[in-house]
């Protein structure tokens, strides 16, 4: 029996994938931090879709595919309204108002998995789900403009069994904008202050210690790992024609099967790669 | 006991020779001192026999109540007639007798004498906790080689542990023996107490003692399946006898994970010290403990036996089930279902109906699903012996965020509510559910707290240049207390490879001399390999008791009032006043800097600190009348259980009431005081005394101070250069009015109770070196060195600084810091005599308490090298700068007790010391009593080649208990002295502290 996610040695696994299709809107109304060169959205899609193909055909993940919601334009990042952390998932209350209502679709298809779920009531709470980086054996909650103490209250009620230790987050708009777990025990980390700050305060806060992967470039931190039983380590890391230095980083990584993946429309509106996909593990009925 | 003499002299007085006076003085002086006495003494003995015991918890005087009635009423009868010479006999024969009744126990003593010693160096806390065990149960003899033994043993620390192992498997057969010990142990701290107050009486009670003797008193153990355990316990055990007992009846060897608690109320909980006796511990009647889990194994499948890993499990459903270690719902469902497959074997669809999951509780709040869901589980989990069951239980719940992390409510410097988590690998903040912090072990320096306040000194974090402190306000004193006690233990348990060696004489130390005494975690490890035996059998019960209330009647309804008190107190300062508390100790110990800004100049806090300090010792003492008329309410009555518990576990009242007493009896005898004082500013002196307690210029003033101690200490101390002698801590005093000293960082543990532990990292290597924090240590210590230097520059406040420092980096470097000691003191003697006046006294006890903190910490070592042979006694002088910095032992002709006797010696002493006799012009005896103390002052006015010198001299017996904070009285008492004579100096400070081996009187 896996008990607490079956510890470390089960990081990363997963069998489902909840993806979400995005919205033409996106291009004019996605919330962004700061403006610059529109979307493409027609190479926008191809790259998503290149994305789901990947988790879904290269690693047989059961994707779950939302329709787009045109009233929605940030509807594609899912995961800022769900976290889900082996059996429970928590739905969140985005700090951005205009998403709020992405949590509906959400809510509905993890009902349909049959997962133990809660529901971020608390009109005091935010939180997104980009700061919620879950390393395994414990939370880290980035306390930014979209995530506050009281949401991060509510996820470490939620998941009881970890410790949920808050990191303040600046120049950045989520936590996981400049670093991710891009292994069992490795944390991925961008290379500008803020970041290796951040990492400073998770050291601290850890009774653990990882392994860190330190990357030129904070976006590329921002990767996606996965364990797949018969393909092992899996990472999804941006790719060297977007980040080249941090793609020769990932590149060092022997044991890990690597999949580059273009991101570069979306991140025009702060999306990543984990941003677009939420990732469970439905451990199969006895 | 304690004994203090200060001498305070305008001019000087023979150096050495008084030393070795003061040792003998006690007999000679009281007896002096008793025909004056006579009148007081009858009444406040009466007193103090009618408390009887209770008493003994609140801050009355220990050897007193002790001693039996009868002997006390010979004092009484013949008090005039006891004259020096019937006096000094005795303590001949004392030792005589012991010889004597030697050759009885040495059988006994041998066998346990090796137990001991194995103990002693198994835990290596030679000192502090091992010393009053040793000297009740080793014979004189052995003492000595025992303590080479432990000294090397310490040194050697890892090397030891595969003599820790045979001795385990001895332990179990020693125990018996153990007993026995502890039956001696009875009769000789009997002797030595009388041997305190009177050498006489302790002839006659010798004979007494032998019918008497056992008085026993039932305990209970409410064990961890939910079953009861009681036996009877000899009256004096200590809370080893009963642990190990609990441990025996339980078949457990690994044993150093679990301790026994006690219920101070409803909601605290207290660790029944091993090393001590259990009634100075719990005060309450019935004597209820709780057998707990106090050191939850990282890694539980590191343990050896199952049965050690199933007691964790009960351990751990009682946690779960209380919400204590809270869990998700699946973890939940899945720990119970291994719970079924441990007490119940594979699922059975016949026997195993829908309602049997019912019977037993996994959760606060178990829901149907939930038991639904553990049944599921408990059919995947077939096959599963019980211990694998157990392992497997464990493997999860080890997991869990708040395995093992001990919850103590606290507020941060802006009043935040938050937790403080004390764990296996340090300290964690939480606010709501949330961590906001941790401060690994290898991070702090310094763990102390200080009434409310509890402060850990963090290493500065990799761009800083200076250790940052950090406050926490607790509840109330007794709050701080245990949590700086929680993580000293875990600190030591987990960290260390063996204990630290607990504060030795402390006298001049401030605050508690707790230290862990038990096994670390390594040792004990190490200890469990060596277990061979078959394992146990033993019956997993039904968890259905999980669902039973386990905590402990609440004890001691009064002890809230106590403590109450106690807080308010604590909070006169206010929250502010905490926060520049804070500021202030960083600035004034560490040179500090709070939150990473260093501040050096301490001093504008320090007046500040000073105004509060009288504002606050005004109210202390409002509070310790009211206190001691409370206290006394219950204890005359006699009332059984709750009062005394009130009263005993307060020992902060207890301290807070000993003091007053001495201020008191000073009143009475100011006005005999007038008559001789030094030349210099005695009228200034008289003044300000007169304005607080009348200026008394007794001469010596013997502190007695507690069993807990079960030392003699004398301190002589120049009142006029300050020394002093801020004791420590020991217990929950509030008393000393110093919190107001934070602005002394030393004062710190004047006060209340203060607590200081710094951690010596001589961690496990391995493990600090996994630490990030390696690279810190390194230029930590470099930035220590050059503190140190800075240190040695004249400033009072930053004396602190440089021990703390020294500390952390080795123990080589104790001479230095003896010497930067002395320095010190010249610098806070300059001080003390600039300010003039109320200021003045704030500041001298600043000065003193930092010197005083100097001391403990070089003490401990220092004193063990100087210890005799056969008797444990033990002196220390440490001479000011000016003179050379010294270091010697004196041998003090008493036998059976455990004495210890400091000296400090100001610089002034020179000139005595080449002395003439010059001309006696006037002498004179005053004496004084009160509930945990006796004073009395010689004044003697000489003239010297046409100078006059006043010398004042002043004893000051404390008795009382375990739980009366000596060093505090002590603190008090010396700087109660100075006070009354601002103008004078303090020469010397003569501290005895006399561990009585054994109390007799029971009620």
């Amino acid at each position: 029996m896996a008990g607490l996610g079956g510890g470390p040695a089960a990081f990363g696994r997963c069998t489902h994938a909840v993806v979400r299709a995005l919205p033409e809107s996106l291009c004019r109304q996605a919330l962004r931090r700061s403006a610059g060169p529109e979307v493409d959205f027609a190479r926008a899609e191809r790259e998503h879709q290149l994305y789901v193909g990947v988790l879904r055909g290269k690693l047989g993940l059961q994707v779950l595919e939302l329709p787009a919601d045109e009233s929605l334009p940030d509807c594609v990042f899912v995961e800022d309204v769900a976290v889900v952390c082996e059996e429970t998932a928590l739905l969140t209350r985005p700090g951005a108002p205009s998403r709020r209502k992405e949590v509906e679709a959400m809510k509905r298809v993890l009902e349909s998995l049959n997962l133990n779920i809660v529901e971020m009531v608390d009109e005091n709470a935010t939180l997104d789900g980009g700061d919620v980086l879950f390393t395994g054996r414990e939370f880290f909650v980035g306390l930014s403009r979209r995530t506050n103490q009281r949401g991060a209250e509510i996820l470490a009620d939620t998941f009881k069994d970890y410790a949920v230790s808050t990191v303040p987050v600046h120049d950045s708009l989520h936590l996981k904008g400049f670093c991710s777990m891009a292994g069992p025990n490795l944390i991925a980390i961008g290379s500008s202050e803020a970041a290796q700050k951040a990492l400073k305060t998770m050291q601290q806060m850890s009774d653990h210690r990882y392994d860190k992967l330190t990357v030129p470039d904070d976006a590329a931190a921002n990767c996606m790992y996965l364990n797949i039983p018969s393909k092992g380590h899996v990472l999804l890391h941006r790719a060297p024609e977007e980040y080249p230095e941090s793609a020769k980083v990932f590149e060092k990584l022997k044991d890990h099967m690597l999949i580059p993946i273009a991101n570069t429309e979306l991140e025009k509106v702060d999306g990543s790669l984990t941003c677009c996909a939420v990732l469970i593990n439905k451990a199969s009925e006895l | 006991m304690l004994c203090l003499s200060v001498v305070t002299m305008t001019t000087e007085v023979g150096s050495e020779t008084e030393v070795k006076k003061d040792s003998e003085q006690l007999g000679p002086d009281k007896a002096k001192d008793k025909p004056e006495e006579a009148s007081e003494t009858p009444e406040n003995q009466k007193s103090k026999e009618a408390s009887s015991e209770e008493a003994q918890d609140s801050s009355l005087p220990e050897p007193t109540s002790q001693s039996s009635p009868s002997s006390q009423k010979k004092q009484k009868a013949s008090p005039e007639s006891k004259g020096i010479s019937r006096f000094l006999p005795p303590w001949l024969k004392k030792q005589k007798s012991y010889t004597l009744a030697e050759p009885k126990d040495e059988p006994k003593k041998k066998a346990t004498g090796e137990e001991q010693v194995i103990e002693e160096s198994e835990s290596q806390t030679p000192e502090g906790v091992a010393q009053p065990r040793k000297s009740l149960e080793e014979a004189a003899e052995n003492h000595h080689n025992a303590k080479a033994d432990d000294k090397e043993k310490q040194s050697v620390s890892s090397a030891e542990t595969p003599q820790l192992v045979k001795e385990d498997g001895k332990e179990m057969e020693v125990e018996k023996v153990a007993e026995k010990k502890e039956e001696n142990e009875e009769e000789k701290e009997k002797r030595e107490t009388k041997e305190v107050q009177t050498a006489e009486i302790k002839t006659d009670d010798i004979p007494q003692k032998s019918p008497k003797k056992i008085k026993t008193v039932q305990c209970k153990v409410m064990l961890l399946d939910g079953t009861e355990y009681s036996c009877d316990l000899e009256k004096r055990a200590k809370g080893q006898v009963l642990f190990d007992k609990v441990c025996e009846h339980l078949n457990l060897l690994e044993k150093d994970y679990f301790g026994l608690l006690f219920y101070e109320t409803s909601e605290q909980k207290n660790w029944l010290d091993p090393s001590k006796e259990i009634k100075r511990q719990i005060r309450s009647l019935p004597w209820i403990f709780t057998f707990n889990v106090k050191f939850y194994p990282p890694d539980p499948s590191q343990l050896t036996e199952d049965i050690t890993r199933y007691f964790l499990c009960l351990q751990l459903r009682q946690d779960i089930v209380s919400g204590r270690l809270p869990c998700s719902f699946v973890t939940h469902a899945l720990l119970g279902s291994y719970t079924l497959q441990a007490e119940l074997g594979d699922h059975d669809p016949e026997e195993h109906r829908r309602d049997y999951i019912s019977e037993f509780q996994f959760a606060p709040n178990q829901t149907q699903e939930m038991e639904e869901k553990v049944a599921e589980l408990h059919k995947t989990h077939r096959g599963l012996t019980p211990a694998q069951a157990d392992s497997q239980f464990l493997e999860n719940a080890k997991r869990l965020s708040m395995y093992g992390v001990d919850l103590h409510h606290a507020k941060d410097s802006e009043g935040v509510d938050i937790m403080l988590g004390v764990c296996a690998n340090g300290l964690l903040i939480y606010k709501d559910r949330l961590r906001i912090n941790r401060f690994a072990w290898p991070k702090i320096l310094k763990i102390s707290y200080k009434r409310s306040n509890f402060y850990i000194k963090v290493r500065p974090a990799e761009l800083e240049q200076f250790e940052s402190t950090i406050g926490f306000k607790l509840p109330n004193h007794r709050a701080a207390k245990r949590l700086w006690k929680v993580c000293v233990e875990h600190h030591t348990f987990f960290r260390l490879v063996s204990p630290e060696q607990p504060p030795k004489a402390k006298f001049l130390t401030l605050g508690s001399k707790f230290r862990y005494s038990g096994r670390t975690q390594a040792q004990t490890r190490q200890a469990s390999n060596l277990i061979d035996r078959p394992a146990p059998y033993f019956e997993r019960t039904s968890s259905k008791r999980v669902s039973r209330s386990l905590d402990g009647a609440p004890m001691g309804i009064s002890d809230q009032s106590l403590r109450d008190f106690s807080a308010t107190g604590g909070q006169a300062a206010g929250d502010k006043i905490i926060d520049t508390e804070a500021a202030g100790q960083a600035n004034l110990k560490e040179g500090g800097r709070e939150d990473g800004s260093p501040v050096k100049t301490p001093q504008l806090e320090l007046t500040q600190d000073g105004k509060s300090l009288e504002e606050e010792i005004t109210s202390i003492l409002f509070s310790k009348e009211g206190f001691g008329a409370s206290t006394r309410g219950p204890f005359a009555a006699a009332s059984p259980g709750p009062a005394e518990g009130a009263a005993g576990e307060q020992t902060g009242a207890s301290a807070a009431a000993a003091p007053p007493p001495q201020r008191h009896a000073s009143r009475a005898e100011g006005p005999c005081t007038g008559v001789s004082n030094a030349d210099k500013s005695s009228h200034e002196t008289l003044d300000i005394v007169e304005e607080k307690k009348q200026a008394e210029f007794g001469i010596e003033e013997t502190v007695v101070v507690d069993e807990t101690n079960k030392g003699k200490m004398q301190v002589a101390t120049d009142a006029g250069e300050t020394c002093k002698v801020e004791h420590l801590s020991k217990k929950d005093s509030s008393s000393l009015p110093s919190d107001s000293s934070s602005s002394s960082s030393s004062s710190e543990s004047e006060d209340e109770e203060v607590g200081e532990y710094q951690p010596h990292h001589r961690a496990i290597e391995e493990v600090i070196r996994e630490e990030q924090e390696e690279e810190e240590d390194m230029k930590r210590k470099e930035h220590e060195e050059k503190i140190q230097h800075v240190e040695a520059t004249p400033e009072g406040s930053k004396l602190n600084v440089p021990v703390e420092h020294t500390q952390v980096t080795a123990e080589d470097l104790v001479q230095k810091n003896t010497v930067t000691v002395a320095t010190e003191e010249k610098k806070l003697s300059e001080e003390v005599k600039q300010d003039l006046g109320q200021e003045k006294e704030e500041e001298q006890l600043k000065l003193n308490g930092d010197v005083s903190h100097v001391d403990i910490d070089v003490a401990p070592q220092l004193i063990c090298c100087s210890e005799p042979p056969v008797v444990k006694t033990e002196m220390v002088t440490i001479s000011d700068a000016t003179q050379r910095t010294e270091i010697s032992t004196k041998e003090i002709p008493i036998v059976q007790t455990e004495t210890k006797t400091i000296t400090y010696e100001s610089s002034q002493l020179d000139g005595s010391a080449g002395g003439d006799a010059g001309m006696l012009v006037s002498a004179q005896t005053i004496t004084s009593e009160s509930v945990s103390t006796t004073t009395t002052t010689h004044i003697t006015k000489m003239v010297k080649g046409g100078v006059s010198e006043t010398r004042i001299e002043k004893r000051i017996v404390i008795t009382g208990d375990a739980d009366i904070d000596h060093d505090e009285a002590l603190a008090q008492a010396i700087k109660e002295a100075k006070e009354q004579h601002p103008d004078m100096s303090v020469t010397r400070v003569v501290v005895h502290k006399e561990t009585e081996i054994a109390e007799e009187d029971e009620e």
